[in-house]
């Protein structure tokens, strides 16, 4: 098989058909609805109590922990597509590579799990 | 450059494909690819892409809003990708999308939402950050031209030239023989990164967190 | 300068957003009928015969609504939330094969041959991979304008939910790709000819895969990000008119996505057992290239039985089903499946390395 770039063409017709479809949408049901605005009804909803501050707050470190190393494991899992791509070719020796590649990705996972990165109950 | 590899042969003067060598080995699986519009509409695809990164790229440093800063940085992920995709090089352009605009950029928009962007922190726009980041800006435009004037572009043999060196088959079989040590170190880079990151991002007693 | 080519496919896609239009339209009536079915209702009966007009009733109320915006969110990016999300949504089944391929006579003795699926290209697995990972901006940047502290949280749940099944998700397909040896969808279901299906090979990576299909829709048991009794609408909160119908309508686009890909990668696409002699059947009696696109169009209407069949699946686990906890969701994505996922790797490599010619040298 022979890949070229001429390849993609028919994604711009899809990427055009997507955005017009989406454009389309939202002109329309933004000029159809009807309009009444109220202090009140302008608010943040939540649920009828009165709103304190707003939602633009500092939140739990956790969330980006796991962010940060959700980019760690995916580079990873990126690194280990060309392999399984060439896992007959490389053989045995592929295979003993990647056993040492995901052992020093398991010591880190181990770390992390131990470190107690990942506990959310507390 | 590569594009007159991929889409035409710029040694002859006719652009039909059957003359070129370069095709004789490589039959294009699909009769409507490359010919003389193709050349052409490549070009324009490049000066389009170009275009727009270069736009975007303004537009992450000149947004006053960081969130839209993000998402014009994506959009030159994305106009990179489409370069990428030009030269043949489809798994760098894929892979730059799913770890640049997929995971990098996560974690931006993370960092932001969670920073407090009520503080408008006026204090860092004295004068004197002003002239300082113009001389530093500045300097590295001046170096990165000096550089890129002397740069020796690389040379190809457009006879021998195979197009599909920049496929996932390909790309894994150089990786996993010739450069193996590398992507071992990799792995130890990545261990380390795991133990920094734990590190820095330590909880603390009285952290808030929901 | 269009050839025929260039243009058959553009009525693929033309034909296939259209499908998937309506498919994600009528999804919406077959959740409520099985919801019904599996409470002992009736389900909606009023619009039209059975109440099959409904979608198309919710769809008229959806866009009369006011497009409301609440005053404190940032405008330009409320506004780009539900659309990035639908964008992805729509994006993703540029890759998936709908069909074997179709012939076309383009002159004396020209056969063109076309491949049913919009672009067959090198890196087909990870042009999903990369779809799916996109997604997550969409929730993210909507929940985070609507400045609602319910739509921040929901965001954010939803991010980190996302971007922990996506890993799982990755390392499942891996196994897959060991066997095939390529990233390409149409070779990947091309390898599975006949009832040679992949779900034969990887029952383990199947689970996985399906596990984090369920999470990366936000269906239930996943769908904590808009879980009504905790976070009120969750990222969609404070959204209305087809702004919210956006964020419902992606969902069930990705569902047809996602069943469209297990269905691909585990259960053979548009293969299924006999279709050689179906095939043959065909070309004898109507011809080489009426006979192909006939026995193609077969394999569509087999594939798009499969595909219906993970829709009602995903239906039949939400009705089924209670919720998780999001603690119970975190450990599931990274104590769980990852290693389980981690270690089909190595299994799978074992199996091709040593048992295949282990089986080869006995059979001899």
């Amino acid at each position: 098989m022979n890949y070229l770039p001429s390849d993609y063409l028919p994604i711009i017709v899809q990427l055009v058909l997507a955005l017009g479809f989406i454009v389309i949408t939202m002109l329309v049901t933004h000029n159809i609805g009807p309009k009444r605005n109220s202090k009140l009804k302008d608010e943040p909803f939540e649920c009828g109590i009165e709103a304190k501050g707003d939602a633009r707050t500092p939140i739990s470190i956790k969330y980006f922990l796991v962010a940060i190393l959700f980019v760690l494991f995916d580079v990873e899992v990126i690194f280990m597509y060309p392999w399984a791509v060439n896992f007959k070719k490389l053989g045995l020796f592929g295979f003993g590579e990647m056993i040492l590649f995901m052992g020093l990705l398991l010591a880190g996972f181990y770390y992390i799990i131990k470190k107690g990165v990942l506990e959310w109950e507390k | 450059m590569v594009y007159d590899i991929l889409y035409f042969n710029k040694h002859h003067t006719s652009y039909t494909i059957h003359h070129t060598p370069y095709t004789t080995h490589h039959t294009p699986h699909t009769p409507y690819i490359i010919h003389q519009d193709f050349k052409t509409m490549a070009d324009k695809l490049f000066y389009f892409l170009s275009f727009l990164a270069l736009l975007s790229a303004m537009m992450v440093v000149t947004a006053k809003n960081p969130i839209h800063s993000v998402l014009y940085l994506i959009l030159t992920f994305f106009c990179l990708s489409g370069h990428y995709v030009l030269l043949n090089a489809q798994f760098v352009a894929v892979v730059n999308i799913i770890v640049y605009a997929g995971a990098i950029m996560v974690l931006f928009l993370f960092v932001i939402m969670f920073l407090n962007l009520k503080q408008d922190d006026e204090e860092a726009k004295t004068n004197l950050t002003k002239i300082a980041a113009t001389i530093v800006g500045g300097t590295l435009g001046v170096i990165l031209v000096a550089v890129f004037r002397k740069a020796q572009l690389g040379t190809y043999n457009p006879y021998s030239f195979n197009s599909q060196v920049g496929m996932v088959e390909n790309l894994g079989e150089v990786l996993y023989n010739d450069y193996l040590l590398p992507f071992e170190l990799a792995s130890v880079l990545f261990l380390i990164a795991m133990v920094g990151a734990v590190m820095l991002a330590k909880r603390e007693v009285g952290d808030r967190h929901f | 300068m269009l050839e025929a080519g260039f243009i058959i496919k553009s009525l693929i896609i033309l034909a296939l957003f259209g499908l998937t239009l309506l498919i994600a339209t009528y999804s919406t009536y077959a959740e409520r009928k099985v919801a019904a079915f599996l409470q002992d209702r009736l389900g909606p009966n009023r619009a039209g015969p059975w109440g099959l007009l409904q979608p198309i009733a919710d769809a008229g109320k959806m866009f009369f609504k006011e497009d409301f915006i609440p005053s404190q969110a940032s405008k330009w990016l409320f506004i780009a939330g539900p659309c990035l999300s639908m964008l992805t949504a729509l994006m993703a089944t540029a890759v998936v094969p709908f069909g074997d391929s179709v012939k076309y006579t383009t002159g004396p003795n020209q056969i063109l041959t076309v491949p049913v699926q919009p672009i067959d290209v090198n890196i087909g697995v990870l042009y999903i991979f990369g779809v799916v990972s996109l997604g997550v901006y969409g929730l993210m940047i909507g929940g985070w304008a609507s400045n609602n502290k319910f739509s921040l949280l929901g965001a954010i749940r939803a991010a980190s939910q996302n971007i922990s099944y996506e890993i799982p998700m990755g390392l499942s397909m891996i196994a897959i790709l060991m066997m095939t040896g390529s990233l390409s969808m149409g070779e990947i279901v091309s390898q599975q000819h006949g009832g040679n299906w992949n779900i034969f090979y990887q029952p383990l990576g199947f689970i996985i895969f399906i596990t984090c299909a369920f999470a990366e829709c936000n269906r239930t048991p996943f769908d904590l990000p808009e879980c009504e009794t905790e976070l009120i609408g969750g990222y969609h909160t404070e959204y209305s008119s087809m702004k919210l119908g956006f964020y419902l309508f992606s969902e069930y686009i990705n569902m047809f996505v996602s069943s469209a890909v297990i269905s691909n990668l585990f259960f053979g696409g548009y293969n299924y057992p006999f279709m050689d002699s179906v095939h043959q059947f065909l070309t004898n009696n109507l011809g080489a290239i009426a006979g192909h696109n006939v026995a193609t169009l077969i394999g569509t209407v087999v594939l798009f039985g499969k595909i219906f069949f993970f829709i009602f699946f995903f239906m039949w686990v939400r009705w089924t089903l209670p919720r998780f906890r999001y603690d119970q969701l975190m450990n599931l994505g990274w104590k769980g499946l990852i290693p389980l996922a981690m270690l089909n790797i190595v299994l799978t490599g074992g199996a091709i390395l040593f048992l295949k010619p282990l089986i080869t040298a006995l059979l001899k």
